[in-house]
C-alpha cells in the first residue's frame, strides 16, 4: 500500500511535468470549456422559456452541465498517454519493473483529476463573469468539484483500461467519441429532465454523468436536496472505484497479449 | 533436451556450481488473436546463461527473440514452460525477478517529454532508491554514458544514439544482476553502434554483469556474445560459442554470382560435380559451396563454370561466418530470412 502511494506520487509528478511542458495544450484545455459555456449559453438562452424549466437563467443551469461535459471530454482521452507509453516501450519497461500497477492507474486518474479541477474553476469564474449566480455558494462549488473529480476518475480509468485492451489511438478515439456524446445528452447536462422524453429520463437515472450533474446543480441551488446529493456522490464513488479496479485488471490482459 | 516444467529443479546446494543467471525451460508462447489463426511465437525454447557472461540470441525478425525476452523479464507469461532469472522463478515470483533485472526494450523506453535526469531518477525511485543515493547513481550513469551535458534537456531533443544510451542507463539504475538488451543497436549509425558495443563489452568485463542480448546483426553477435543461441521460427537451432559454431562448418565458403544471361541450374550442376565441394546452395543468382581450401578452389570453380558455358559476374572466398552457420542449419541465408521470414 505504501509502495502504491509513493509510486503514485512519482508518477503524478511525471505526468504533471509533462503537462506543464505543453503550453499550447494547456491553453486549449483552458479555452475549450469557456467556448462551450459562452456558445451554448448564447445559443440556448431562450430554452428556459420552454415549459419544464423552472425559470431562472440558463447560464446558472448550464454551468454545472458544461463542467461535467468537460470532464467527459478530457478524461475520455486519458488513455492516450498510456498508448504513447505503449508505442514507445515505456509501458513495457514499467511493467517489467517493480512498479505498482495500481499506482500506474491511479497516476493516470490523478492527472485527469487535476485538469478537471483547474478547468472547473475556470468555468465557474467565466460563469460568474457572464452573470451566473450560484446560491449554493462556496460549499456548492466544492461539491460540484468533488462530483467532477469522481466522474473524472471513473472515466479516465475506463479510458486507460480500454487503452490497455485496444492499444491503438484510432480505437480509443472511436470508443471515447461513441461514449461521450450519448452520455452527455442522456443526462440533464444541457436540458431540464422535464423537457426530455420519458425513456431518456429513465435512462439518465442510471447514467453516472447525470448523477454528477444532478448533485452539482442541486448543491449550487438555493435549496440543496442533501439526500439526493449524497446518494449521487456515493454512486459516483462506487463507479470510480469499480472502474479503477477493472482498469487495473486490464494490465493482466495487456501483459498476456504482448 | 525436454524438461517438463512441473519437474523439480536440480538441487542448487552443490558448493562448486554456481546457479545459472538465466535458465529457460521449454518456453512455449502462442498468441491467440481474435478471428485469426493462433500465432506460435515460441515452440519450446530451452537454454541457460552462466553468470557474468554475454549471451546472444541471434535470429531474423520474427524468430521469437523478443518474445523470449518478454517472458524472461516477466512482461508476459509463457503458454507453457518456465524460467528462472536472477535466482527466481518468473511465474511464481515475478516481483523478485523484476528487482534483479534491468530491461532495455526494443523501442525507446525513455519518456520523451522528461529530461534525461528525470527519467533516471524516476527509474531509480521505482526500484526503491532514495535521497542522495538516487541522485548520485543518476550522475554516475550520466557520466558513464557521456550524457552529463544533456542531462537537463528533454529527451525528445536527443539523437537516436543518445536515447539508446539513456535506455541502457535506465536499465542499470538499480544495479541489476542481469541486464536484458533487446536489439540494442537497431537503427543506430555506425559510430553510435561502435560506442554501444564498447559499453556492452565494458559492462560485462568490468562489472561482471550477466547480459542477454538479442540481435539480428551477425557481426554484433559474433563480436559481443561469449555464448550464442541461433533461433528461427520460434525454435532454438543451435548453441555454442561463435568460434565453435563456425569451426563446425569446416572449410571456407566459395560464393559465385552468376552472370544474368547464364543458366543458374547448369552453374549449380557444374559446381556440384567438382571434387571437394559440398553443401552447394542457390540463392537468387548466387551459388555457394563449401570447400576445404578456398584459395585453391577458386580457379577450379572458375574453370568448371567456364567449361559449362556459364558466365560469372563475381566470385569470392570467405572464412566461415555466422551467416554460413545459419544457412547450414536452416537452409536459407540470413538476409533472405530477414526479408521474407518475418511473420
Amino acid at each position: 500500500m505504501t509502495t502504491m502511494v509513493t509510486h503514485t506520487g512519482y508518477l503524478i509528478a511525471r505526468a504533471l511535468r509533462a503537462l506543464l511542458r505543453q503550453p499550447v495544450f494547456i491553453v486549449i484545455t483552458l479555452v475549450q470549456p469557456m467556448i462551450w459555456l459562452l456558445l451554448f449559453g448564447q445559443l440556448f438562452k431562450r430554452v428556459v422559456e420552454i415549459p419544464g424549466f423552472t425559470g431562472g437563467s440558463y447560464i446558472d443551469f448550464l454551468t454545472p452541465g458544461v463542467v461535467v461535459m468537460t470532464v467527459l471530454f478530457s478524461a475520455g482521452w486519458a488513455g492516450m498517454a498510456f498508448i504513447e507509453d505503449m508505442d514507445r516501450g515505456v509501458m513495457d519497461r514499467m511493467l517489467s519493473s517493480p512498479v505498482s500497477r495500481a499506482a500506474l492507474m491511479a497516476a493516470g486518474s490523478a492527472d485527469a483529476a487535476v485538469s478537471t479541477i483547474v478547468q472547473s474553476i475556470i468555468i465557474v469564474l467565466v460563469g460568474l463573469a457572464v452573470g451566473a449566480s450560484f446560491s449554493g455558494g462556496v460549499l456548492g462549488v466544492l461539491i460540484m468539484l468533488l462530483a467532477a473529480v469522481l466522474l473524472a476518475v471513473a472515466f479516465s480509468s475506463l479510458s486507460n483500461g480500454v487503452a490497455l485492451l485496444v492499444r491503438t489511438r484510432e480505437s480509443l478515439i472511436g470508443f471515447s467519441m461513441m461514449l461521450t456524446l450519448p452520455l452527455s445528452f442522456l443526462s440533464s447536462a444541457m436540458m431540464a429532465k422535464e423537457t426530455s422524453p420519458e425513456w431518456v429520463r429513465t435512462v439518465s437515472g442510471f447514467n453516472p454523468v447525470d448523477w454528477a450533474v444532478v448533485a452539482s446543480r442541486s448543491a449550487l441551488s438555493a435549496d440543496p436536496d442533501w439526500g439526493a446529493i449524497l446518494s449521487r456522490l456515493g454512486g459516483l464513488l462506487a463507479v470510480a472505484l469499480i472502474m479503477g479496479w477493472l482498469a487495473t485488471r486490464a494490465f493482466r490482459s495487456y501483459q498476456r497479449s504482448v | 533436451m525436454a524438461v517438463r516444467h512441473d519437474q523439480r529443479r536440480a538441487p542448487e546446494h552443490a558448493a562448486d556450481t554456481i546457479a545459472p543467471a538465466i535458465q529457460a525451460r521449454e518456453l512455449v508462447k502462442t498468441y491467440n488473436a481474435r478471428g485469426a489463426d493462433p500465432v506460435h511465437a515460441l515452440g519450446g525454447i530451452s537454454f541457460s546463461v552462466e553468470q557474468g557472461t554475454v549471451f546472444g540470441l541471434l535470429g531474423p525478425n520474427g524468430a521469437g527473440k523478443s518474445t523470449t525476452v518478454k517472458i524472461l523479464t516477466t512482461l508476459t507469461t509463457p503458454t507453457s514452460g518456465t524460467a528462472t532469472v536472477a535466482g527466481h522463478d518468473v511465474l511464481r515470483h515475478p516481483d523478485r525477478v523484476r528487482r534483479g533485472i534491468g530491461v532495455v526494450t526494443q523501442g525507446h523506453s525513455t519518456a520523451p517529454e522528461a529530461t534525461g535526469r528525470e527519467n533516471l531518477l524516476l527509474a531509480g525511485r521505482i526500484h526503491g532508491l532514495r535521497g542522495q543515493d538516487v541522485h548520485r547513481r543518476a550522475d554516475e550513469l550520466l557520466g558513464t554514458f557521456g550524457l552529463t551535458d544533456a542531462a537537463n534537456r528533454i529527451v525528445k531533443t536527443y539523437s537516436g544514439g543518445m536515447q539508446r544510451k539513456l535506455d541502457v542507463a535506465l536499465g542499470l539504475m538499480h544495479r541489476p544482476a542481469v541486464l536484458f538488451l533487446d536489439e540494442p543497436t537497431t537503427g543506430l549509425d555506425p559510430q553510435a553502434r561502435a560506442e554501444m558495443w564498447a559499453e556492452i563489452s565494458r559492462l560485462s568485463a568490468e562489472e561482471g554483469l550477466t547480459i542477454l542480448l538479442t540481435t539480428h546483426y551477425l557481426e554484433e553477435a559474433d563480436r559481443l556474445a561469449s555464448q550464442l543461441a541461433i533461433v528461427d521460427s520460434g525454435r532454438l537451432i543451435t548453441t555454442g560459442t561463435p568460434e565453435q559454431l563456425k569451426s563446425e562448418l569446416r572449410g571456407d565458403a566459395v560464393v559465385a554470382e552468376i552472370a544474368p544471361e547464364s543458366e543458374i541450374s547448369s552453374a549449380l550442376q557444374a559446381i556440384e560435380r567438382l571434387d571437394g565441394t559440398r553443401e552447394s546452395t542457390v540463392d537468387g543468382r548466387t551459388v555457394r559451396a563449401r570447400v576445404d581450401h578456398g584459395a585453391s578452389a577458386v580457379p577450379r570453380v572458375l574453370a568448371a563454370l567456364e567449361s559449362a558455358g556459364v558466365g560469372v559476374a563475381s566470385i569470392t572466398v570467405a572464412r566461415p561466418s555466422l551467416d554460413d552457420v545459419y544457412l547450414r542449419h536452416t537452409g536459407r541465408t540470413f538476409a533472405s530470412a530477414e526479408d521474407g521470414g518475418a511473420r
